[in-house]
Formats: structure tokens, sequence, C-alpha cells
């Protein structure tokens, strides 16, 4: 019935593709020249997937050293570069490509635009992010060679000064850190520009704001909210070239400086980043749960104004991470409150995702799993992050696992969960097939069980007082069990993840067909073929409603006559 | 339900959004000023920090003239934005000269105080904490300025060849935006570093 009316009439450009005789080389040169939006948007992905594998292995490197007491599986120095380099590489090669990712496929198909804003504009964006990226680990040859690991960056993912002042951090390790991460924010802030430009001026007709889908609108805040967040880093890292380059002052106590000045730059940008990376997480939620809950999503307006409200207030709040340098108790006070006034908007999320599904004819499929899990493990971070946001509470646990407990329950149980998710749910569309139902189940329930392994219990090592960043720790401690519990966890999901990757190439040949719109979904990217053509729409749409293919499927019960 | 007799909006009324390189040029600017803020929290925070001198009040003065002249740069450049909107593209790229005379005052009128403040009174980026703030927080505007000229540059080079018309005149205001964004930024950097800080 659906296939009737899909993809829109005359859509679609009918003539046959001409034969495709493509060598590797010119396939490797359309890829590397493009400027399609959808091509960009996958190397995205690509880019995020490896470092994400990248970051996963140096994780599991850490877990095998402190699974058991007394360990000596790698060296001091190359732990400390192991945990820098997995917070490295999670944030801004795996966790800021992805934002882009989803951005670039999906915003332009779901607002009915031929492409994005600035076609070049993006491709130098993710140019400057996948080099920043190798720039990085290239830090990884040299000093004292592969097997000292190299220069690679030891100073943790936010660089306390002044340990990365020249003083103290000779060599180039903090440069290329410093380095890698001015030009993937470059690269970043070119791509926000691009968001922005691209859903306010490249709407189709018809689509006014408040007709955009919820998806394209979380980007769009996101878009918004990366040009303010990533450049006080891009300026603190400039300064810190200063300091180590040209005998700057800024961090230097010595000469009146302050590290503290460091600390406040570098969480005005550290804590609303957590938000940009979970934002493509509440935009995938908002799409995934609707279309399997087979209901319109529950409080559009107010879901929209919720995400900027959390934009908004999220920029007040850094110095929550830092409740622990002695700051004046109106200090302490303002960002304890700022902090829990981040509850109400998240809140207002997770209660109208919950109404969505409340009376809804939910399918569980793979994409949804991730998704209900999502909203479970996401309210838990939340919940432990208003207990962090308490000060008294936060001097005992301060630098405890219980804040790695915490802060990996949104990077992975939000984040990573609905990257899964998403990845699921759209994959039809990019590649024309679906990804086996089967491996994704057994992918779900290994991530979801690893994950609870891991994450749940080292709450509890965080209680029983193990400090982050230690190398190893004695037999008498009482950490031991549970520490082994944690790294078990971590192999499982390592093991989840690898069936996703086998499942994602093993798909990319072999899934189903999966026709234009396998979901029976309402967004106009599921209007074209599958995959879209370069041109995405032949004709451009028109859209009445916030679901235009509602519109076009119960055309004697449309969306836009209750506008 | 479909007794609800409501006015759906024709889809063949006009569809009409803002120019793609104005909201572009807008998210510049919103990164731009959020880096400029950054720095100059940077040196309000530091003001009378440094352990020892030169200090502001011993070395500064106020650029008066350089500030008049990239001032008024914002006006030439409105008035050349206005005329290619007209299509008097003559008097456009005389504003337009006029607009990077200005511009290169100012930065030579910022290498005369430099070269004063190196070779005369010995203050570098590595002195003391006053000379890392002010060379950097001043540095990164004449950076700025640097920038714009040569997109200036480019476009009067254009110009003079006949190839900017009036179909350019919205390409040319958004580049006229980035300058107006610089002169506005040199009103707060003036005001921190030669007014409150010295």
């Amino acid at each position: 019935m659906a296939d009737q009316t899909l993809p829109i009439h005359g859509a679609l450009d009918l003539t046959p593709p001409r034969e495709r005789e493509h060598t590797l080389l010119e396939t490797l040169h359309s890829w590397v020249t493009t400027v399609d939006h959808k091509k960009l948007g996958l190397m995205y992905m690509m880019m995020s997937i490896f470092f994400l594998l990248v970051g996963g292995a140096e994780a599991i490197f850490i877990r095998i050293q402190l699974a058991v007491p007394n360990n000596h599986f790698v060296s001091p120095q190359t732990f400390n570069r192991l945990f820098t380099m997995h917070g490295t590489t999670m944030v801004f090669l795996v966790g800021m490509p992805l934002v882009f990712a989803w951005a670039n496929y999906i915003v332009p198909l779901q607002i009915g635009a031929r492409d994005m804003a600035f076609p070049r504009l993006n491709a130098f964006s993710f140019w400057l992010t996948l080099f920043g990226g190798l720039f990085l680990y290239y830090s990884f040859i040299g000093g004292p060679g592969l097997y000292g690991t190299g220069s690679a960056p030891d100073v943790t993912w936010w660089a306390y000064a002044p340990l990365t002042l020249k003083a103290f951090s000779p060599g180039h390790a903090t440069d290329y850190w410093a380095l890698a991460l001015i030009v993937t924010g470059f690269g970043t802030i070119g791509g926000g520009i691009n968001i922005i430009a691209t859903v306010i001026s490249m709407r189709c007709k018809g689509m006014t704001l408040m007709r955009m889908p919820l998806f394209s609108w979380v980007m769009f805040v996101d878009g918004a909210f990366v040009l303010i967040v990533i450049t006080p880093l891009t300026a603190s890292q400039v300064m810190l070239l200063i300091d180590r380059y040209l005998g700057g002052h800024f961090f230097d106590t010595q000469a009146g400086g302050s590290a503290t000045v460091w600390m406040h730059f570098f969480w005005i940008f550290g804590h609303p980043e957590v938000y940009v990376l979970v934002f493509p997480a509440f935009a995938i939620a908002s799409e995934v749960i609707q279309v399997f809950s087979r209901k319109a999503l529950f409080g559009y307006p107010a879901m929209v104004a919720a995400i900027i409200g959390i934009a908004f207030v999220s920029v007040s709040v850094w110095a929550h991470h830092m409740f622990t340098i002695g700051m004046t108790s109106a200090g302490n006070a303002f960002f304890v409150l700022s902090t829990e006034l981040v509850g109400i908007p998240t809140g207002i999320k997770i209660f109208n995702w919950l109404a969505t599904m409340w009376g809804g004819k939910i399918r569980f499929a793979t994409p949804m799993l991730f998704a209900i899990a999502f909203l479970f493990q996401f309210l838990c971070a939340g919940l432990t992050g208003i207990m962090l946001s308490i000060a008294p509470w936060n001097w005992q646990l301060h630098g405890s696992y219980f804040v790695i407990a915490h802060f990996h329950y949104i990077l992975v149980g939000a984040i990573v969960f609905m990257v899964f998710s998403g990845i699921y749910y759209w994959f039809p569309k990019a590649t024309g097939r679906m990804m086996s139902e089967t491996l994704g189940k057994w992918h779900f329930w290994l991530f979801f069980i690893g994950f609870h392994l891991t994450f749940d219990t080292m709450h509890f090592v965080g209680f029983e007082g193990m400090p982050r960043w230690i190398y190893t720790y004695p037999a008498d401690r009482g950490w031991q069990n549970i520490n082994l519990v944690v790294s078990i966890g971590g192999l499982i999901q390592g093991i989840a993840v690898l069936i996703f990757a086998y499942n994602l190439i093993s798909s990319l040949f072999k899934g189903k067909i999966a026709g234009n719109d396998p979901w029976d979904a309402w967004t106009l990217e599921w209007a074209t073929t599958s995959p879209p053509p370069v041109y995405n729409f032949a004709t451009d749409p028109v859209v009445r409603s916030w679901r235009p293919l509602w519109d076009l499927k119960h055309p004697e019960n449309p969306d836009w006559k209750y506008d | 339900m479909n007794a609800i007799p409501l006015v759906a909006t024709s889809p063949e009324q006009e569809w009409h959004l803002p120019y793609k390189g104005r909201i572009g040029m807008y998210g510049l600017i919103i990164a731009e000023s959020a880096i400029f803020t950054i720095f100059v929290i940077a040196y309000i925070y530091y003001i009378g920090k440094s352990l020892y001198g030169p200090t502001p009040q011993q070395v500064l003065d106020v650029p008066i003239v350089n500030t008049i002249c990239l001032l008024s740069s914002s006006i030439t450049i409105f008035l050349s934005e206005r005329a290619i909107e007209r299509n008097n593209l003559k008097t456009f790229g005389l504003w337009w000269a006029a607009t990077i005379a200005l511009g290169a005052i100012f930065l030579i009128g910022t290498g005369i105080e430099w070269h004063k403040l190196i070779y005369h009174d010995g203050l570098t980026i590595s002195t003391n904490l006053f000379g890392t703030t002010f060379y950097s927080l001043v540095g990164l505007h004449a950076t700025h300025v640097v920038v714009g000229l040569i997109m200036l540059t480019i476009v009067l080079l254009f110009t003079l060849t006949g190839h900017v018309k009036h179909e350019h005149s919205e390409r040319v205001q958004v580049l006229a935006l980035y300058w107006h964004f610089v002169d506005a930024v040199w009103v707060v950097v003036f005001t921190v570093v030669y007014i409150v800080g010295r």
C-alpha cells in the first residue's frame, strides 16, 4: 500500500543509470574528490567507526592492565598514553565526526535539499578532521619509537596546565595533541557553519522551521552550538602553544599566570562538548522512537524548546568539573544550581519519548531495542550527574571511578547506543540493503550485557575509593573482583562491536534488498530511492506538515489538517 | 475529524529563504566572537597580575589615529556596499579602495607601535604576562585585519579587471559583513587594552 505512493511521483529520474564500469582508481578518485553530502557523510561515518575501533582497542588495553592487581601488562608511560589517546580519540575523532556524519547524510535529505549549503567547505571540513586525526596518531611514530609508544600525548584529554608546559612536558607529545585538535577544530567550525546555513537557507518549499523533522531541528541546534563550544578550546590551545613556543606566560604560575584559567577555559569547552556529542543521540531517538512506536512524536514544540534550553543552560555549568579546586561558596552554589537546571529540559525530553511510546504499537526491531536501552541508561546517567553536581558529594567522589562510570553512561550508554540504533535505522537508506536482524539482536544483547557489567560495577569501585588514572593497585584494597568484572564486561562489548562490524560488512554485500521505505517512516529521506541518487530529488519536494510521508500515505487523514 | 474545515497554507505561496552566504558569515562571526571572548577574558583577568614590568601605564599610548582610521573604514565599506547595490560600480571601486587604504594605515600604525614596544621599551611576548596577553590579543585582531585586507584586495583586483558586477552585490556584502565584524571587535579590544587595562 505504501509502495504505490512511494517514491513521491516525479521525485526520481527513471532513465536507467549509465553502465557502471568504474575501475578501482576511478572509484577512489570519486570518493576523494567528492563534494556530495551523502558521500562525505559516509566518509565521516567510516572515519568514526575506524577510530571507534582504535579507541576501543586502547580501552581494552587499559582494562587488561587493570583487570588484576599488581599487573604489568603495559608500562606506566604507555598506560598514561593509552588513556590520553583513548579519551582524545573518542571525543574528537569519534564523537565529533559522528555529529557531522549524521548531519551530512540525513539533514539535506530530510529537508528536501539538493546538498549542503557549501559543498566544498563540507569536503574541506571533512579532510581537516581526518588529517587532524591522522596527525594525532602520527605521534605514535617518533620519539622513542613505536615500541615505546613514540611521542603520543600523555597529559590526559583535558591536558591540565602546568603539566603541559615545556618544563614538564618536553618533546612534542603535547604539541601533537594541541595542533591536531586545532586542525580538527577548524573542521568542526566549518561543519557547524554548513549545518546552520543548510537548515536556514536550503529547506524545500513549505518546510517552515516548525515543520522540520525533529532530527533536523536537533542537528541545527547542534551546528549552531558547536560554533561557541569548540572555539574556546581552539583559543586556549593557541594560548598553550604561545606558552610552549613563544615563551608566553598564560598558564605559567611563576610569572603570575594561572593554571586555573586553563581549567576554566578547557571546561567552558569541555562540558558543553558533552551535549554537542549527545545531541545526535537525541536526534536519532526522536526519529527511531516515533517510527517504531507507530505514533507521531509527543510534544514536538516542547522538544524543540527543550533542545534549545539544554544548549543555553549547558554553557553555564562548566565549573562543576572543578568543585575540588576551592571556589567561593557563591561560585559553588551557582554551578550546583545551574547544573541541576539541565535536568528540567532533559526530563522534558525523556518524558516526551516515553509518552511517544505510550499506547504505541511498538516494533522491537534492533534500532528500537537500542533506543529503549538508551532511554533508561540516559536516565541513570542523568541521575548520577545530578548526584555529582552536588558540591559536597562531588568533593567526596571527584577523581574516582564513580565519575568515569557516570560519563561513560552518557558517552556509551546514550551516545554509542543511539549511534548503533541510527546505523541500523538508516543503513537501508544509505546502501539499499537491510542489516541482519539476527546479528543485530546478538550485537544488542551482548553489548547491553557488556555495558552493564562494565559501567554499573564501576560505580561501586568508585564508592570504594579507587581513583582514576592509576596504573595498578595492590591486592588488599578490595577492588580486584570488581575490576575483573569491569574488564570482562569490556571484552564482551569488544566482541559485540566486532559482531556489529561483521554485520555491517556482510550486510553491505549480502543483506536483504531494503526497498525505499523499509520502516514505513514519515520523513522525506524515505521518499527517494535507497541509496538516494546524487541529486536526491529530481523535483523539489513540497511539504505541508512535519510528517510529509504520512500525508502522502494517508491522504484521507493528513497531518496538515491539524496544524 | 474531517469536519474541521482548516485551510492549509497553499504550497503555491512564495517561498523565500535567507541568502546562505550571509548565514554562513554570521556563523563564522559567532565562532570568531567566541575565540575573541576567551582572549579578552584572559586579558582582563591578567590585568595587573604581571610580576615585573614594563606595565601598560609605562609603555602604551592610545592609538587614536589608528582607531579613527579603522572605524571610518566601516563607513567607507558601507558606502561601497550601497554603491554596488545601486549598480554604481565606479563609486563602489573607489570606496572599496579607500577601505583598503584605511585598513592598511591601521596595520602600519600597529607595526609602528609594536616596533616601539619591542625595540624601545623592551616588551616582547615573553617579557611578562602583560606582554603575553597584549601581543596575543592585539595580534589576533591584527591577523583578522590582514585576512580581511587580503580578501578585500582580491575583490579590488576583480573590480579593476571589470569582473565585479551588480549581481555580485550580495556576495560583496557578505565580505563587508566580515569587515564590519573586524571593526566591531576593535572597539572591544581598544576598550579593554587601552582604556580599562591602562
